[in-house]
């Protein structure tokens, strides 16, 4: 049995603390009316930044202005200049209001897709009756606990944007809605209550099948047959069916439709390779860290060298998603799809670019070599610049359609984080307290325990 | 002088297993080992050098990286940087996202079959070779070993090999 030591505890509850206090500054900081922004960009002219590069700034605000507001971009020319400013100013505004917001939003989303991701791989797991990993279901089984807060906080989230309390999705904003056809076209999916009932579903969907695989897996500890075994393998095979269709539909949801002008097919998977890799990255940290602290005697390095090469190939197989949708995109360079890329280069050139190195190249180099696959600390290093890499990617993914060219790695995003990632461990190390570390009567447990690559 | 070699039939690779190791602690030299299908874990027992097949490959993939962005970089920006559909070819940076797919399939290419011939070329493979093959039975169900019978007492040793397992045991005359 795995006790929580108080340590931990201590250092989730700072997190957690220090989190939400950054959290509230962030949220007290962003700018309530027009003024506060006129003010907020005053001071910043007078701190450093040249006037010109200013300008520049203006003037890519308003194009990509015109380039969403179709309709209103023709009455632009009666209204004169002093509008124009008005209306950068208040395109700022929902910028920076939506500051915080977004950085919850990030955080928040991708704590739970960790979870998210490991389930789905302790699901494939069972699917496939594979040998070598029953030895790390209870790790797998307490990283998925925090499914259920991380799922109610997301879904918390997505009704507060419903109530109107942020603007992180326009489509929900009925005067930005009543002013474009496009959205129009698209308002009987993306509509409020269809939308909230289906991140019910979703969310719902997920949690039942959490629970029972869980329940099923304790339940085996003390059966005397292999009932419950067979009934985990079937509820896995139909969770990975179940899984895929709404893991898909809430990647358009939660995340694509916060540029809802914009469509891609394999967005799903992408987002689906990003969180897979990052649960499983997540299991290979937990296990070396219990490991070294002698709860798990019966992991090797066989274990931990297929937890590696399931990072560096799903490293690619992210890779080579985010590769065939920018590609295919950037090649035709149709204006409608191209914009989507447009913005991020532009504004976000260093973290778009920057996650490929993180997540493709970095990876690469260091888990390719088959012994440094069994070092832990090599596994530890590439597994912390993966997360990091996919903290990113979700960054870059949602930050440019919600704060624009207003992004920073500020207070808000850090504190953010913090809170998750404290949440994250408190929740997953409570819950491995909860279970014996090894699951006894998994008819594999012999051949994982003796698994040797 | 010609040297001797015994050659130890076994009929059983865990039989073979075990001899390997104990022929090793008894400090007889094993020549070669013969068997129909891979023994998992042969070359450990044996003490054989791990195989540096795939560090070539890795090499060979760098060469093949190499090769596809020069030819393209000549090729499509410095010989003729043509308007293809609106591409721009005015640095090997802008236009890249279209050349991965070939820098891709070269490096793969390189890496596999030059390793391959490099593992024909080390293994000493090729068409119309002749076989080595010291008993035809060896490609179906029989494992060999030979040993070195150098400067050893021939029938203490073939004594010993038989102790091991072994089902057949003759002395060849090395020419």
């Amino acid at each position: 049995m795995y006790t929580l030591s108080s340590k931990l505890k201590l250092t989730a509850i700072i997190f957690v603390i220090v989190g939400a206090i950054g959290l509230v500054i962030g949220f007290l900081q962003a700018p309530s009316d027009l003024d506060d922004v006129r003010e907020m960009l005053a001071a910043e002219e007078h701190h450093a930044e040249p006037a010109e590069s200013t300008l520049v700034e203006a003037d890519f605000a308003k194009a990509e202005h015109d380039m969403l507001l179709e309709d209103e971009a023709a009455t632009h020319g009666e209204e004169g200049a002093a509008s124009h400013d008005d209306e950068h100013l208040e395109h700022t505004l929902h910028q920076l209001q939506n500051k915080p917001w977004a950085a919850v939003y990030v955080a928040a989303f991708f704590f739970f897709m960790i979870s998210l991701g490991v389930l789905a791989f302790y699901a494939v797991q069972y699917a496939a009756q594979a040998g070598w990993s029953p030895v790390l279901f209870r790790v797998m089984e307490a990283i998925t606990a925090y499914l259920v807060p991380g799922g109610i906080i997301l879904f918390v989230l997505l009704v507060l944007s419903g109530m109107h309390m942020n603007h992180l999705f326009i489509w929900m904003d009925p005067e930005v809605v009543e002013n474009d056809a496009i959205i129009r076209n698209k308002s009987s999916y993306l509509n409020v209550p269809f939308f909230l009932i289906r991140a019910a579903i979703y969310l719902g969907g997920w949690f039942i099948f959490r629970h029972f695989l869980v329940r099923n897996s304790r339940r085996l500890d003390e059966a005397t047959d292999n009932y419950y075994f067979k009934k985990n393998f079937k509820l896995a095979a139909g969770f990975l069916v179940f899984f895929i269709v709404s893991e898909s539909m809430m990647s358009w949801d939660w995340i694509m439709s916060l540029d809802p002008h914009w469509f891609s097919t394999l967005f799903g998977w992408y987002v689906f390779a990003s969180l897979f890799v990052s649960g499983i990255t997540v299991i290979a940290l937990i296990s070396i860290y219990l490991k070294s602290r002698g709860y798990l005697p019966f992991v090797n390095d066989s274990h931990i060298h297929d937890l590696a090469k399931f990072m560096f190939g799903m490293s690619i197989f992210w890779t080579y998603l985010w590769f065939s949708q920018f590609m295919l995109i950037w090649y035709s360079n149709i204006p409608e799809e191209v914009v989507y890329f447009i913005s991020r280069i532009e504004n976000y050139s260093l973290p778009f670019f920057g996650m490929v190195a993180l997540n493709f190249i970095f990876p690469l180099l260091m888990l390719m070599n088959s012994d440094y696959k069994r070092v832990n600390w090599f596994v530890v290093l590439t597994g912390i610049v993966i997360l990091v890499g996919h903290y990113v990617n979700v960054f870059v993914m949602i930050m440019p359609a919600t704060v624009g060219e207003s992004w920073f790695i500020g207070l808000p995003e850090i504190s953010a984080v913090l809170l998750f990632a404290g949440l994250f461990i408190f929740v997953v190390f409570n819950a491995l307290s909860k279970a014996p570390l090894l699951a006894k009567r998994n008819p594999f447990i012999k051949e994982s325990e003796h698994f040797h690559y | 002088m010609a040297s001797k070699v015994i050659h130890a039939i076994y009929n059983d690779d865990d039989v073979l297993l075990l001899a390997v190791k104990q022929v090793r602690e008894a400090r007889y030299h094993i020549g070669e080992i013969y068997t129909p299908f891979p023994v998992h874990g042969l070359d450990k027992a044996m003490g054989l050098a791990p195989t540096r097949l795939a560090i070539t490959s890795f090499l060979y993939g760098v060469v093949g990286l190499v090769v596809s962005i020069w030819m393209m970089q000549f090729i499509m920006i410095e010989d003729w940087p043509q308007d293809i559909g609106g591409k721009p070819s005015f640095s090997f940076l802008q236009n890249m996202p279209a050349f991965v797919p070939i820098m891709f399939e070269l490096t793969v290419f390189f890496a596999a079959h030059l390793m391959v011939i490099t593992f024909y070329m080390r293994s000493k493979l090729w068409p119309f070779k002749i076989a080595e093959n010291p008993d035809v039975r060896t490609t179906d169900d029989k494992f060999l070993m030979e040993v070195d019978a150098a400067n050893l007492n021939v029938d203490d040793l073939s004594d010993f090999l038989y102790k091991t397992g072994a089902s057949e045991i003759k002395i060849i005359d090395n020419k």
